[in-house]
């Protein structure tokens, strides 16, 4: 009893105690839901500001093109195989792009994540190194080297395939690395205790654990890279988004020909996105039995 | 398969094992031929070997060279026999009349250092081009008669071209060139020009410490103001650049954000029991992913013109659709225990959705945002890029001039530092909030399918 008495003003504290620090966190979630707000909508009205077309105008008008279009495809409907057959060949341009750049990406990655990953590397002190190397090349768009090398290169799939294999790399060399962080570094030691080299003791000890997860990867990828490869087209590197560019600088009269590549991407993309799902989810979580 | 069978005779365990082995390194050997071919199909299909011969060599060295230099004009008109000096051969990076850098001695004969015995002098009537090792080249512009050179004695030397109209000297030191209407010498230097001011400010010119010295003493405001306004470099409108940039990327990720969370709901099975609108919500997020940015950005720029906004418009649109994905089915793994316990406390369904659910996938939906904050800074330049707005429109137009690489060079710096400031930036966030401290983040992931990676 005598405990009751002596616990009593122990209580109040407490209760002031949390009363008062429910009330500081609510002014704390207030105050920064407040700032929150006002920086959205301070940023939204700069950007309206500063926008050739204001929102409230363009709200209006978002599907006047999308409807322009599909009006002029649905009356010549007739053309739109002879044009998906057109544009096919670009489309594969594309896909090759994507392909090419995510291979090339996926080869310089695991290189970078390997010489970037304690007790794989075959030069620890050069670690540091290689993971700002993949820091950069992640950072730079792909539109900047696409840009610098189609004026070195000329315009072609060519220098799209570079930019974009130099983003892939640092990338999947910072998501490698992650899943290289997660492996077992015993067969390495079994490995070297033999005499084996260090290409050996990568290729045989390490990819082999880490192989289902880079594949998953590099398909997550290849999706992203297909995208990014459509839009580099449009800047002038070939494929589905040069043709897309040149449709449209037609303007009206060439639209059916834009909704023939409005329709490849999209088909591209869903299947894309749907197989490589199906096969990433096999991967990582093995076939179903 | 891997089933022993114990009645399996010796020879007949080994045969299947030396064929399943068989096959292995077969795989082995597929996997990279395979690749291989590959490679090469797209060697030829991208006509790489037509492409070596279409490569300018010539435009890799200009690149290079006027990223990191850049070059000083001295332009003699020979009608009038005026001279000017301007850094690039810009109007804004002219010198004033009658002042010129200490290399150059204007006067009636213009005596031009080229350094190592190198000397260009402009006279009344000749130009001559001493050179250390070779000899005096001079030449004497007529309007009638064209070019006259007079060179030494011998074979012209491959870096001295003459013709009737035109003479032209490439060396280490620098570039004459003379032709009938004027005469020009080029010199390089290492380094941005005109970085900090321009000729024709106050300042160019003056070293940091006395600059440190007259801020100190209430200029800071004016010279502050000269960097800012520095016509070469314009500093004021690469700022606003980034700006726009960054702001395209924060509205679009946020709004994207905001408006998939509830769609997202509607998109789970635990939350949404009509069948039919759970599969339409989820069509639509497919439908609005699959419909590239690239296209949303094309169709919005329709609606709204260039600039920023329709830049951030096309990034929510096109993230809306991820972030409902990612958001459903973080929602579809929630743990029904907790709302169930919120419940039987008399909570109403709202309290029971802020209470119950929200806390148990704030760390999943923050860390997503954080990772397509980052990832859309980089779309934001591309974007910009295509709809006219941000640093990736300064970056194409720097690009398009084919002149102005030491600005190109600058945007790219400033484009990586961005890009791995908000990387940064959005990682320390993430730390911060989600686990509240700055432990270095746990690698694991939610449950069901690998994350959707920007």
């Amino acid at each position: 009893m005598a405990d009751l008495t002596a616990a009593r003003p122990a209580v109040d504290e407490i209760r002031e105690h949390y009363t008062a620090h429910i009330q500081r966190k609510r002014l704390y979630g207030g105050i920064l839901l407040a700032v929150f707000v006002a920086l959205m909508a301070a940023g939204f009205r700069t950007a309206d500001n500063r926008n050739a077309g204001s929102f409230a105008d363009g709200f209006t008008r978002v599907f006047d093109y999308p409807s322009e279009v599909l009006a002029e495809a649905a009356e010549k409907a007739v053309q739109l195989p002879g044009h998906l057959v057109h544009f096919f060949p670009a489309l594969v341009e594309t896909l090759n792009i994507a392909a090419a750049s995510t291979l090339v990406g996926a080869v310089f990655g695991t290189l970078l994540s390997l010489l970037a990953t304690r007790g794989m590397a075959p030069w620890p002190t050069l670690i540091p190194l290689f993971r700002r190397i993949s820091d950069i090349c992640r950072a730079i768009p792909e539109i900047v080297i696409a840009l610098v090398l189609i004026f070195v290169l000329g315009g072609g799939p060519v220098p799209a395939m570079i930019a974009i294999a130099i983003h892939t790399a640092g990338a999947l060399g910072k998501l490698f690395s992650e899943v290289n962080e997660n492996a077992s570094l015993k067969p390495v030691e079994g490995l070297s205790s033999v005499g084996a080299t260090w290409a050996q003791r990568m290729t045989l000890g390490v990819i082999p654990q880490v192989g289902p997860n880079y594949v998953s990867y590099a398909l997550l990828r290849f999706e992203i890279n297909i995208r990014a490869s459509a839009i580099l087209g449009f800047v002038g590197a070939g494929g589905i988004g040069y043709e897309l560019k040149n449709a449209m600088s037609w303007g009206q009269g060439r639209y059916d020909e834009a909704a023939a590549i409005f329709l490849l991407l999209f088909i591209t993309i869903v299947a894309v996105d749907q197989l490589s799902g199906l096969l990433r989810d096999r991967l990582t979580h093995g076939a179903k039995a | 398969m891997t089933t022993f069978d114990t009645n399996l005779s010796k020879a007949e365990l080994k045969l299947s094992m030396s064929r399943l082995f068989l096959r292995k390194r077969l795989m082995n050997f597929a996997l990279p031929a395979a690749v291989l071919a590959y490679l090469a199909y797209v060697f030829f299909a991208f006509d790489v070997q037509g492409l070596w011969q279409k490569a300018s060599l010539e435009n890799a060295r200009t690149l290079v060279s006027d990223s990191y230099s850049y070059k000083t004009h001295v332009t003699r008109d020979n009608r009038s026999g005026d001279v000017s000096v301007a850094v690039e051969g810009e109007r804004k990076g002219a010198y004033p009349d009658g002042m010129s850098p200490d290399w150059v001695d204007l006067g009636e004969t213009t005596v031009i250092d080229l350094e190592d015995g190198h000397v260009v002098t402009f006279g009344p009537h000749t130009i001559e081009y001493m050179i250390p090792g070779y000899g005096l080249v001079r030449a004497t512009p007529n309007r009638s008669a064209g070019v006259q050179a007079e060179l030494p004695p011998g074979e012209v030397p491959d870096w001295i071209s003459v013709s009737k109209n035109r003479l032209a000297v490439k060396t280490a030191a620098g570039r004459l060139t003379v032709t009938r209407n004027r005469a020009e010498v080029f010199r390089y230097f290492a380094g941005w020009e005109l970085f900090f001011f321009t000729l024709d400010s106050p300042y160019y010119g003056i070293g940091a410490a006395e600059l440190m010295q007259r801020a100190a003493t209430g200029e800071a405001g004016a010279i502050f103001q000269e960097f800012w306004t520095n016509k070469m470099w314009r500093h004021q409108d690469v700022a606003w650049a980034i700006a726009e940039t960054l702001l395209m990327a924060f509205l679009g990720t946020i709004g994207a954000g905001l408006i998939a969370l509830p769609l997202a709901f509607v998109a789970t099975r635990n939350f949404m029991p009509v069948r039919t609108l759970r599969f339409a919500m989820r069509r639509f997020f497919d439908f609005v992913r699959g419909v590239d940015s690239l296209i949303w950005t094309v169709v919005l720029a329709r609606a709204f013109g260039p600039g920023p906004l329709t830049g951030a418009l096309a990034i929510l649109v096109t993230d809306t659709g991820t972030f409902g994905k990612i958001f459903s089915e973080a929602l579809e793994n929630v743990d029904q225990k907790q709302i169930e316990g919120v419940a039987s406390t008399g909570a109403k369904p709202v309290q029971r959705y802020r209470f119950g659910v929200i806390p148990q996938v704030t760390p999943v939906l923050l860390s997503q945002l954080l990772y397509f904050l980052e990832s859309n800074t980089r779309s934001a330049t591309i974007i910009g890029a295509i709809t006219g707005g941000g640093i990736g429109l300064l970056l194409t137009q720097a690009i398009i001039t084919q002149k102005d690489w030491e600005e190109v060079a600058y945007y790219i710096t400033l484009i990586i530092l961005m890009v791995m400031l908000m990387d940064w930036f959005s990682g320390w966030l993430r730390r911060k909030l989600i686990s509240g401290s700055d432990q270095p983040p746990m690698r694991k992931q939610a449950e069901g399918k690998p994350f959707l990676l920007p």
